[in-house]
């Protein structure tokens, strides 16, 4: 381990030295920043401080290079430089800025390494640091993994810092002044005398100055816009129909495509007939592409029509035809040639399983789409030694070394402009729909065309979340959980999803085991094993990823088993919690909901937990058993992101991922029947629907010591709490989801 | 490639009032979803494309004031003047349910706001103080995927009030 102390030691050098202008987080050998991409094509005149902050004459712009799906992370991104520039959001443009290493996420390597999210040991802190330096050179401008604000909080602040500081600085030298004496304010300097000058006036000086490298982090109790409730910069917009996602593209000469893929995902095309298709109105060219056909028409209904009209030989899925199989290969995963990982094992499990387990069940959880109500869509221009891409993507650079492959134009002459999108849940970490998009537009040089997705080709080569099971045995005695034994058998998430992006994914895989054994309880004897199922249907990261399926297993097991001791599900839940904001979050909760209070006949009360992506999230579920089926009335949330930067969106976030959670758990699964995916549309996977909705009531904490995201933690804890509810309620433990299999649902 | 010869043959002229605009539309097939013709052929994108089967409302427009799917109406048959979101109210005016949304910052990803918007005021314009079982009723069928629904009751309710001056 030397090299790793050397490089550790280098790393805090560099490290507390390196990070000004919000990009230069350095490590090891990468030390000098990576360049800033704003600075080429620079209008005259106009300075980019950092590569956050763009001003001109005629404007301040701030850079949001995490894609905005509909989490606020364009608002949250631009609070955070504008918190510390000193503009308001009123006075500001933001852009998503150009791909480009400067805008790598330093907060991906935080949930690759296998450290538990709450070991803050030196070895742990450590290896996330060496983790960064791989992330940094591989450029991975990736939105995903809850990680945009532990990101981008202080790289963000002090990119705003330093501008501003550079911004004093020019204005000192322009006006004969100490910086000392100057303020800002609302997007000027303002000078001892009360003069204001305008940023945008004192740009062009700005730019001729080295970015000021003094410069500190105002402390939370000064802030003016972060920690308040804000005024997201879309609200209007996106309340008044105004706001163009990728799918409204429009450009002079555009053309419209659809596409149809094999059914079975992934099968080959074999052939196709496309004479009657050829001789719709509208349609210009019938395209040929990888494992399909695209339609280029002059209107998209026309091109969706045509492309159903195209006579196709489909080869078969390179997967189990039908759902037996899926199931057969994981249940056949459960062997030591399997075993992934073991990260998690105290006690001895075996020797207190052999004098007589008191439980031996298993769990499943099935795949399920991403189904953003936008379907994927891409619009591609293919001109003379350029492409322009105009697409929603949480991976601009993929996108941009794809197309570059495939079109044989540099990457550099690859512009992607990266738009709104309406909605993701991780479905926008895959570009096929940009490679197609280029596909076509490559047979129509010159002219834009857009490509967009019908909800059943979308639904259907959604490449799902994964298909898992879990087995659970366990001990109980003198009334207290005792022996704790979880496996989990699912195909490697990872290896899927960065398999089709030509990377490897070497070493464990740490979704596999995600949300439990990384869970923060102290239990005699505490096994969670990892097996590595074959891969099966592809796969690929949705909301919240391992700990979608694997919180609900944990949590659940741990339920039955305290069930089977005779303990009350919190406070045993209480009492072998060993980490203290996990069990502010579950105390939170008890309080919230009257825990132990009277409910009435036919109703139940359940509480669920999962700690995921650093942040504990404690859910209580109240449902009632009606003649219509069970209806869910009521959930407490309580959640410790270690600082809300928003309280409005953080609401928001946590009430959607509860929606999110509980919906899918209800009614949504994608099954295989000769390959082909069995839900093609909203009827067959409907989620929640409004009146099905409960009262949700939520709680944010702030005592954990590191900021966290909260796109993805609401999201586990849900299914557990629901079926712990359900268990309450009627006595009758669910353990494959979707519970609508079992139960109806008022 | 093109053929315009059969455009000249199968083309027929649709008629349409939008946002209060008269729309003559030379070369339309009356079978196309209204939802087309007003985003690929009037270039208007606020009413979405979500799922083509009235499974999740995000194409809600108003014929006459009422809410419609417009997906499901061919242009052919549309028997009323059409508002779309851009007709309902704009940034600088916006109207009292989308006044609402603003204030209740209901929106996550957006993309099915327009249609829960239109729905909304088609709901209070028929029941001008619904209750919260007649908000389930006459929102159920719009979809959210970011689960906005709470956000959605407060803000239907708080239009409510607007609009009866409260």
């Amino acid at each position: 381990m030397a090299g790793l102390k050397t490089i550790a030691r280098r790393t805090f050098l560099i490290g507390s030295a390196a990070i000004v202008g919000g990009v230069a987080f350095g490590v090891y050998k990468y030390k000098t920043p990576p360049a800033n991409p704003l600075l080429d094509d620079l209008p005259e005149g106009a300075a980019a401080l950092t590569p956050y902050v763009l001003i001109t004459q005629q404007s301040i712009t701030l850079i949001t290079p995490r894609a905005d799906k509909g989490q606020g992370a364009i608002s949250v991104q631009a609070a955070l430089i504008a918190e510390e520039l000193d503009v308001e959001l009123d006075q500001i443009k933001t852009d998503p800025g150009p791909p480009s290493p400067a805008y790598y996420n330093t907060a991906l390597s935080g949930d690759a390494v296998p450290f538990r999210s709450t070991d803050d040991s030196v070895l742990a802190e450590t290896t996330r640091a060496v983790m960064d330096a791989p992330i940094k050179f591989l450029g991975l401008q990736i939105t995903g993994g809850s990680t945009t604000v532990p990101d981008g909080y202080d790289k963000l602040r002090m990119a705003g810092a330093v501008a501003r500081e550079t911004l004093k600085e020019a204005a000192a030298q322009i006006h004969g002044l100490d910086v000392a004496a100057l303020i800002t304010e609302r997007g000027a300097v303002i000078l001892p005398d009360g003069t204001r000058v305008p940023y945008q006036a004192l740009a062009s000086t700005a730019a001729t100055l080295e970015p000021a490298t003094e410069v500190t982090l105002r402390a939370p109790e000064q802030w003016r816009l972060l920690g308040k409730p804000m005024q997201r910069v879309d609200i209007v917009s996106k309340s008044t129909g105004t706001q163009d996602y990728g799918i409204d593209q429009d450009h002079p000469g555009i053309l419209h495509a659809a596409i149809r893929l094999n059914p079975a995902q992934g099968g080959e095309m074999r052939g196709f007939d496309a004479s009657e298709a050829e001789k719709m109105r509208g349609v210009v060219k019938v395209v040929p592409l990888p494992g399909g056909i695209g339609v280029i028409a002059d209107n998209t209904w026309r091109a969706f029509q045509a492309a159903l009209a195209v006579e196709v030989d489909w080869g078969p899925a390179p997967y189990p035809a039908e759902m037996d199989g899926h199931w057969t290969a994981l249940g056949e995963s459960f062997t030591p040639a399997h075993q992934d990982s073991q990260f998690r094992d105290a006690g001895d499990v075996d020797a207190a399983l052999s004098q007589g387990g008191d439980l031996a069940v298993e769990y499943r959880a099935p795949y399920l789409a991403h189904a953003p109500l936008e379907p994927v869509n891409a619009t591609v221009l293919v001109g003379e030694g350029r492409v322009d891409v105009w697409t929603g993507t949480q991976i601009p650079r993929f996108v941009q070394k794809n197309v570059a492959l495939l079109t044989g134009i540099d990457a550099e002459n690859v512009h992607i402009h990266a738009l709104m999108i309406g909605g993701s849940f991780g479905h926008r970490l895959e570009d096929d729909v940009v490679r197609h998009a280029t596909t076509l537009a490559m047979a129509m040089p010159g002219t834009p065309i857009k490509l967009t997705y019908s909800r059943g080709e979308d639904m259907t080569h959604d490449y799902p979340r994964q298909i898992a099971m879990a087995r659970g045995q366990g001990r109980v005695s003198n009334g207290q959980v005792e022996t704790f034994d979880l496996g989990i058998a699912m195909p490697s998430v990872m290896a899927s999803q960065m398999g089709r992006q030509g990377l490897p994914a070497a070493g464990p895989d740490l979704q596999i085991v995600a949300g439990a054994w990384d869970q923060p309880f102290d239990i005699a004897n505490y096994r969670v094993t990892g097996y590595r199922a074959p891969e099966l249907a592809p796969i690929s990261s949705w909301r919240s990823v391992g700990a979608s399926s694997n919180g609900f297993f944990h949590d659940c097991l741990l339920d039955e088993l305290i069930h089977a001791a005779g303990a009350d599900p919190l406070a045993e839940r209480l009492r072998l919690c060993n980490h203290a904001p996990s069990r502010a979050v579950l105390e939170a909760v008890g309080e919230m909901s009257n825990w132990g209070g009277a409910l009435a006949a036919r109703q139940g009360r359940g509480v669920g937990f999962c700690l995921s992506f650093g942040v504990p999230c404690a859910q209580v579920v109240e449902v009632s058993e009606t003649d219509a089926g069970i209806k869910i009335d009521r959930v407490f949330v309580a959640a410790d992101v270690g600082r809300i930067l928003d309280p409005v969106n953080f609401e928001g976030l946590v009430k959607g991922g509860v929606i999110f959670g509980l919906g899918h758990a209800m009614n949504c699964e994608i099954t295989y029947a000769s390959g082909a995916a069995e839900q093609e549309n909203f009827d067959s996977f409907p989620g929640m629907r409004l009146y099905q909705c409960p009262e949700i009531k939520v709680h944010g904490l702030e005592s954990a010591n590191k900021i966290r995201g909260i796109g993805e933690p609401p999201v586990p804890p849900a299914a557990a709490a629901l079926g712990n509810a359900i268990f309450a309620a009627t006595g009758t433990r669910l353990r494959e989801m979707p519970f609508s299999k079992f139960v109806d649902f008022a | 490639m093109f053929r315009p010869e059969e455009t000249a043959k199968r083309g027929r002229r649709v008629k349409l009032t939008v946002n209060g605009t008269g729309h003559d539309i030379k070369d339309v097939e009356p079978e196309m979803p209204l939802l087309w013709v007003l985003r690929d052929e009037l270039g208007l994108t606020g009413p979405k494309y979500g799922c083509g089967i009235a499974q999740c409302g995000a194409c809600t427009v108003h014929i006459d004031g009422v809410a419609v799917r417009s997906c499901q109406v061919a242009a052919g048959d549309v028997w009323g003047a059409v508002t779309t979101i851009e007709g309902l109210g704009t940034p600088e005016a916006p109207h009292p349910v989308q006044a609402a949304w603003i204030e209740h910052q209901v929106a996550q990803c957006g993309y099915c706001q327009s249609g829960q918007i239109m729905q909304a005021a088609s709901l209070l314009a028929e029941t001008p103080a619904p209750s919260d079982a007649d908000i389930d009723d006459g929102m159920s069928g719009n979809l959210c995927r970011c689960g906005t629904y709470p956000r959605i009751r407060e803000a239907v309710k708080t239009a409510a009030a607007k609009l009866s001056g409260g």
